[in-house]
């Protein structure tokens, strides 16, 4: 444990500095699979520099809430992933039940950012917020069942201490059902196309598409903070972090965190997008190995 | 002894059993129930304690054969020669039963601890297995319209009746075993010969429309 002043402003630098770098691995590693040289992998980073320094086109329809929408979407995910320990040596404060007020600020930035996409009145837009939250009620489901299973297997309510120890006998049922909300929840491949611009096929591009400037760059940086949140969560879960020296397991954190978001890149190279009536299938198969893992834990842990 | 692996092989096979209730493709349905053949059939290979029995080995060999390669293989074709597409429509869709399924093996577990077993079978999930399979694959027979994967749930079910059989594996003599085995893979044999003979007469292997056979 280190100095819980220098802790603090340490784990927001990792959260806010290092997040921008996984897409640009998501997209080194497609443009590896498809033998192109692609962009480089601080991209985003240019990107969002570029779109901070621009202005801001709000519709004359548009009331305050399209500007508010992906601020407090912003503060809300930052503050998700203020709650998530950052292996044994950031591992943060952490209360009695803070699991579930990550899961609830991930609901209200979805729901803030549903919100600033139909601030424009624009159909597409409803559309593709009708999808995000449409998916988002079964990936719900499944997060929920899997941080239930850690917390049976840990008897522990506090994500600090439930995600040190290893997931047990559903580890890999636990591992499978999280990538899946992974994928999910971030707008990746099976679910939606990161690259897509028809509208017709578009979910989380869709709802961003009136936004511009500083907001558009908060949308984005957010997107990716929330891409490590859940690499962070899906390699903690697995792995036993908090068996590692302390600047071990953050090495190993980062290199489980890494080989996620290559096997992101990999799935986005190698799958194409599931048909839209096939999604629920694929999250209700997320949520029953969640749920599985968690009869495992219930059945085999130290209840 | 090889407790835990066996259990992992158990959990597997229920994990195949929710796979064939989730997928939409023929082909994936025939593969997913060879690949449930395939566990089954190394499973006498951990039950064995001390020394290898040859008649475990044989069974295991013949399981293996039987249902992993045989079966699969006559199904493959019989979905060749009838030139039927691959999707599945189903009579009860997919994520209801699949939700079904999962439900049946959470209460095949619940139901098998409140069952008087033997002690030394008391930590194993062969049972709930078992049992699991069998409803997994009475949802099969229930709940797709096509002949081909009727078949598949029919599969599933004796493999279910097989997981059953493996607690008994010592006292069956081999005679049985090998019966019953060929007596699937004639069963499967048939239904393809039928199967044929259904899409020729109806241009369909819509089970619903066998409803309108007359004289």
């Amino acid at each position: 444990m280190m100095n819980p002043i220098l802790e603090m402003p340490l784990r927001l630098a990792v959260w806010l500095l290092l997040a921008p770098l996984l897409p640009g691995i998501v997209n080194k590693v497609k443009a590896w699979v498809a033998g192109r040289r692609g962009p480089p992998v601080l991209q985003l980073y240019f990107d969002l520099a570029k779109l901070w320094r621009k202005g801001v086109v709000v519709s004359t329809l548009a009331s305050p809430g399209f500007l508010l929408g992906p601020a407090v979407a912003w503060v809300a995910v930052v503050g998700a992933a203020l709650l998530m320990p950052l292996g044994p040596s950031l591992a943060g404060a952490g209360f009695r039940g803070d699991f579930l007020v990550l899961i609830y600020l991930l609901a209200l930035a979805r729901f803030c950012t549903a919100w600033a996409a139909m601030e424009t009145g624009s159909a597409f837009e409803g559309m593709g917020a009708a999808r995000e939250v449409s998916y988002a009620v079964l990936a719900e489901a499944a997060i929920i069942a899997a941080v239930l299973s850690l917390s049976v297997q840990t008897g522990n309510l506090s994500l600090s201490t439930m995600l040190a120890p290893a997931a047990g006998a559903g580890a890999a049922l636990l591992a499978a059902g999280l990538f899946v909300v992974l994928l999910a929840e971030n707008c990746r491949v099976p679910f939606d196309d990161p690259n897509t611009h028809l509208e017709l096929t578009m979910i989380h591009e869709v709802m961003v598409l009136d936004h511009s400037g500083p907001p558009l760059a908060a949308i984005l940086h957010g997107a990716s903070v929330k891409l490590l949140l859940f690499s962070v969560l899906l390699v903690q879960a697995v792995l036993p972090i908090g068996q590692f020296a302390p600047w071990a397991g953050a090495g190993v954190l980062a290199a489980g965190v890494l080989g996620v978001t290559i096997g992101v890149g990999l799935v986005e190279s190698l799958l194409a997008r599931l048909a839209f009536r096939r999604v629920p299938l694929l999250l209700t198969t997320a949520f029953l190995l969640c749920l599985f893992a968690l009869l495992a834990a219930w059945k085999g842990g130290p209840s | 002894m090889n407790e835990g692996t066996l259990n992992l092989l158990v959990g597997l096979a229920m994990g195949l059993n929710l796979l064939a209730l989730g997928s939409s493709r023929l082909p994936a349905l025939i593969r997913t129930v060879a690949a449930q053949g395939v566990v089954l059939g190394v499973m006498p290979l951990l039950i064995e304690h001390e020394t290898l029995d040859w008649r475990v080995a044989a069974v295991a060999m013949a399981t293996i054969a039987g249902k992993g390669v045989v079966i699969p293989w006559l199904l493959r074709r019989a979905m060749r020669a009838a030139n039927i597409e691959r999707e599945i429509e189903p009579f009860v869709g997919y994520v209801p039963s699949l939700l079904l399924g999962a439900g049946g093996t959470i209460a095949a577990v619940g139901l098998a601890r409140a069952l008087p077993l033997l002690p030394e079978h008391s930590g194993s999930l062969l049972v709930p297995g078992a049992m699991a399979s069998v409803l997994t694959g009475f949802l099969l027979l229930i709940g797709r319209v096509k002949a081909i994967s009727q078949v598949c749930g029919y599969l599933i079910l004796e493999n279910g009746i097989y997981l059953f059989g493996l607690l008994l594996i010592h006292s069956t003599p081999l005679l049985v075993e090998s019966g019953i085995l060929l007596d699937v893979t004639v069963g499967v044999f048939v239904i393809g010969i039928i199967v044929d003979r259904i899409q020729r007469a109806f241009d369909s292997l819509d089970t619903r429309k066998l409803t309108t056979l007359r004289e």
